[in-house]
């Protein structure tokens, strides 16, 4: 067909002509170079998806490399998202859509689509070179297995430099805009509105380059027009509203979530957040947010090493403000012996952990929950602190308030895991009403009203210590790593009083669970199977355990967001299923944890691939550990 | 009606801790001389915090009675930039040792001096690892004979004020334990530069490096193996003053003011605002092939490192406007589920 007629003539798009089929949702995902720019189409994809209503979850899939080599299969970048009418919490399993901008993207990628399945590819990047550097010696389009997908193969690359080539752009830069054109196709093939993206391109390029924003809007556009011109789509999707609970919304990624968190705390609490860092993937998004709120009283320092980020911390948490140091695995490694510190000297602050794939540099921009024990166990001495944990993106937010709240009110310092998947991943988030966040109050003592002997680690009922901070006349005290005696904070190399004070600590940490609330289930209180997951899998294993409990399976699922103390009525939970099943992306921490300290029996669902649970893997693990429902009770549930 | 400032004495600094160092250590003089100067500067106990790392000086924020962090080995420059950057009304003292600063923390000493934080950074020297029995040190000298170089020491000595000048340093100062006088001077000279405060004082541990330095502290010899150096005068030492530092094109050279001719005019004239270069020639002046210089060697102006943080914050809000969290929650592409 002649290129001119794909030329939208109007600023927005005619509604569509062809027919429209509604579906419950979509599982897409989009894969080329990692410089095509595929994590930039996933969020606008993720965005407009969301503004649509829609339940969402994503998983951003990329390489180390900041530009491996083009088109090679080292340097494929993809992103997924999963947009329903119902509620969502994972990014999907199988992909009803894949959308491959090169050959290597294919390759790698189309293992994961259902059969029958619509695979969109770039035609125009098919050629004998790109084969080669996909070392592949005939073209992937051409085997008989294409069958079994719905393929279309759109010349993404030359009816996009027609598209833009009134802008007198240069080759490249006209190339580049390729990606807006498979977005725009994307966009009509489901229906969605161009608005938010046309909008974040103006944004975006307006200022610099006016002329390329034209562009990247043309070739949007004319991926639209395409979709709704040509033959092979012979219809496109309609995926309506989910049924969210009421309430104002945005789109939230973990990372920003988590630096959301820390401005709120910090004015929950009237403190001034001091925030240290050294980059680290995948935390380093924390801080690439934080620089931007400085006007809410926030310091951000980027540290000369990780050593110095969690020291620094220590010294503005002494000073009295709301001290936090983020990093991942092997950064959590070295600040290990400042984290005893600050547990010994009894300060509060927060220490971010967005752990990705270890042991060592091990897998950057991948997911997994290996440092749970490191969390635990990971210093010298017995050196407890409590442990939470995010269950979802958005969830990153609201760990933070508990996180500090637990903190200051038991003067210690609290490490908060996230993971790759949920750093980068993202979902609607129910926007929280400021009005209603109650202040985290915090007191320190006022040297006025201090006795004469005044004891820095004497204690409250929860075993708390006061917080005196510098400047406050009458109450100057030295503190330091060395075991000091209770109250007083001397010096003491007593033997009893280090059985004491290492007992304390224990119990300081302890007394948290006092302050949190009791574990919940999902599902029937007592049965055949007990799920037990936390952190980032919580989507998997809620889906898994839901569909299992739509057949009929007797099964729950609990899943944990304080990971030291444990729920105080955990042991209770545990008895009450004949089985109990923890599923986690590691070789089974905190099955080792629970084991330990519960006497039970678990078993483990572990994975450690660098990818997050698909929610088949969870659902069949169920099936194995627990017997079918009986045929009436199925339909009975169906029914029901 | 005035309010008067209650006058500070060197007992209102003074903590109700038993000092635990070894007899005769060259500590004891120095925490003398920190509890004298104390009171001139004139900043309350309260304002006041010391922040060590682990070694036998950093044991003394236990023996001053005002705020301090006895903290873990080489990490005190962190501790302190974190401290000192939250709360700026503090005033915040580092204080170290050989090991502590140029060894374990040796990323840290560098930073904190280039940042310019304003701190007062007091290295101890001794030359030696005290506190856990005498193991040579990163200054240390070739040969030296230790309880782990039997065969004495092989690695090449670091001069720590080459070190900071590396960083440039905007305060650089060195002083000897046993010169009480000089040291107090130099001290209050730290305590009143903004920006970090760089003092080496050599240091003599009596019991596992004795005499490290003798040739500095002793007074039979000290007039002729240091200078007093001071801003604006003519560089002369010894006993009579009668040396003195001529340059010979961009080296030092020792010169005898009665035999060789050369007059006061022609030495070089200590400059501490000077070019690093200057500073640098000085630094390079070891025993015995020169006098060592005491004093200050290099004190300039250049803005500190929490002041423009803190800046940031100030120009942020001026720009922005106080942050205003509903607005940050709600911002961006939002939408209303009824």
């Amino acid at each position: 067909m002649p290129i001119e007629s794909l030329q939208p003539s109007s600023a927005k798009p005619a509604k569509p002509v062809k027919p429209v089929e509604r579906v419950r949702g979509v599982t897409i995902r989009l894969v080329g170079d990692s410089g095509d720019g595929m994590q930039l189409l996933g969020t606008q994809l993720t965005n407009t998806s969301a503004l649509a209503g829609n339940d969402i979850a994503t998983f951003p899939d990329f390489p180390a490399e900041i530009r491996a080599p083009r088109g090679t299969r080292a340097g494929v970048s993809g992103f997924q998202v999963q947009f329903a009418a119902h509620e969502v919490h994972t990014p999907g399993d199988t992909l009803d859509a894949l959308v491959a901008l090169n050959p290597a993207a294919l390759v790698t990628n189309l293992n994961d689509l259902r059969k029958g399945g619509l695979l969109i590819v770039n035609e125009d990047s098919f050629e004998d070179k790109d084969l080669k550097l996909a070392k592949l010696k005939t073209s992937p389009l051409e085997e008989p297995s294409m069958e079994n997908y719905r393929l279309v193969r759109v010349g993404m690359t030359k009816i996009t430099k027609q598209a833009v080539a009134e802008f007198g752009l240069g080759g490249k830069e006209s190339d580049r805009c390729k990606n807006f054109f498979a977005m725009g196709l994307v966009y009509w093939l489901y229906g969605r509105s161009l608005d938010a993206t046309v909008r974040f391109i103006h944004g975006k390029f307006a200022a610099g380059a006016p002329v390329v924003a034209q562009a990247n809007e043309k070739a949007l556009r004319a991926g639209w027009a395409y979709g709704e011109t040509i033959e092979a789509f012979g219809n496109s999707y309609q995926v309506e509203a989910a049924n969210l609970p009421a309430g104002h919304y945005r789109n939230i990624m973990g990372n920003q979530a988590m630096a959301l968190g820390l401005v709120a705390a910090g004015m929950r609490s009237n403190k001034e957040v001091f925030y240290a860092s050294y980059p680290i993937t995948p935390a380093s998004d924390i801080l690439h947010e934080m620089v931007k709120y400085k006007n809410f009283g926030v310091c951000t320092f980027q540290a000369e090493d990780e050593i110095a980020a969690v020291c620094s911390a220590i010294g503005a948490a002494y000073g009295g403000q709301m001290a936090v140091t983020t990093s991942s695995g092997p950064g959590i490694a070295l600040k290990g012996e400042g984290i005893g510190l600050a547990i010994m000297l009894e300060l509060p602050m927060i220490i971010i952990n967005v752990q990705r794939g270890g042991p060592s540099t091990g897998l950057p921009t991948k997911t997994e929950q290996s440092d749970l024990l490191q969390a635990m166990f990971g210093r010298n001495g017995e050196s407890p602190l409590p442990i939470l944990a995010a269950s979802s993106p958005g969830d990153c937010f609201e760990i933070i308030q508990e996180a500090w709240m637990i903190a200051t009110r038991l003067m210690v310092p609290v490490i908060v895991l996230s993971d790759g998947y949920l750093a980068n991943g993202s979902e609607p988030w129910l926007i929280p009403d400021v009005a209603k966040l109650s202040p985290i109050v915090i007191t320190h003592p006022d040297g006025a009203s201090a006795s004469s002997t005044f004891l820095p680690y004497g204690r409250d009922e929860l075993l708390s210590r006061p917080w005196a901070i510098p400047g406050t006349p009458g109450l100057m005290h030295r503190v330091g790593g060395i075991e000091k005696e209770n109250g007083t904070g001397d010096i003491s190399y007593d033997p009893e009083n280090h059985q004491l004070m290492t007992n304390i600590r224990a119990q300081k940490v302890a007394n948290a669970a006092k302050l949190l609330p009791a574990q919940a289930v999902t599902g029937p209180q007592s049965g055949e199977l007990l799920v037990v997951s936390w952190g980032g899998t919580n989507g998997a294993c809620l889906t898994a355990v839901q569909q299992a409990l739509s057949e009929g399976r007797s099964v729950a699922h609990a899943h944990l967001r304080y990971l030291n103390p444990l729920p105080h009525n955990l042991g209770d939970i545990l008895k009450q299923y004949e089985t109990i099943l923890i599923a986690e992306l590691n070789s089974g921490q905190l099955r080792m944890l629970i084991r330990s300290q519960y006497l039970v029996d678990a078993i483990g669902l572990n994975k450690v691939q660098g990818k997050p649970f698909m929610v088949a893997e969870v659902y069949e693990k169920i099936c194995e550990l627990s017997s079918p429902a009986p045929a009436d009770a199925v339909l009975t549930s169906r029914a029901g | 009606m005035s309010t008067t400032l209650p006058v500070l004495k060197p007992s209102d600094f003074t903590s109700d801790q038993d000092v635990r160092w070894c007899p005769g250590c060259g500590d004891y003089s120095i925490l003398a001389q920190m509890k004298k100067v104390l009171p001139e500067i004139g900043i309350a106990p309260e304002k006041t915090v010391f922040v060590s790392g682990i070694g036998c000086s950093s044991r003394f924020p236990y023996y001053i009675n005002s705020y301090g962090i006895h903290s873990i080995h080489g990490r005190a420059p962190a501790i302190a930039t974190g401290l000192k950057v939250a709360r700026p009304d503090l005033t915040v003292w580092v204080i170290t040792g050989d090991g502590d600063a140029l060894s374990i923390g040796g990323n840290h000493f560098v930073h904190v001096l280039r940042r310019n934080v304003d701190v007062n950074y007091i290295l101890f020297n001794n030359r030696i690892y005290g506190l856990t029995k005498g193991q040579y040190s990163p200054t240390s000298f070739e040969g030296q004979i230790t309880k782990s170089t039997p065969m004495g020491a092989v690695d090449h000595p670091l001069n720590p004020m080459l070190l900071a000048l590396g960083a440039e340093a905007t305060f650089i100062a060195r002083s000897v334990d046993s010169n009480v006088k000089h040291l107090a001077q130099t001290l209050k000279r730290a305590a009143e530069h903004k920006g970090t405060s760089f003092v080496e004082i050599y240091q003599n541990c009596n019991v596992f490096n004795d005499g490290a330095f003798g040739y500095a502290s002793d007074k039979a010899t000290r007039d002729d193996t240091t200078i007093e150096i001071e801003h604006g005068k003519p560089m002369i030492f010894g006993k009579d003053r009668d040396k003195g530092i001529r340059l010979n094109g961009l080296s030092p050279e020792v010169v005898d003011l009665k035999t060789s001719g050369v007059k006061e005019d022609d030495l070089l004239f200590h400059d501490e605002r000077g070019d690093v270069l200057h500073a640098l020639l000085l630094a390079r002046m070891r025993h015995p092939e020169f006098p060592e210089p005491i004093g200050v060697l290099r004190a300039v102006q250049v803005p500190t490192f929490d002041d423009a943080m803190r800046h940031q914050m100030t120009e942020a809000v001026a720009k922005k406007g106080k942050g205003d969290l509903h607005k940050l929650l709600t911002s961006g592409d939002t939408w209303h589920v009824e």
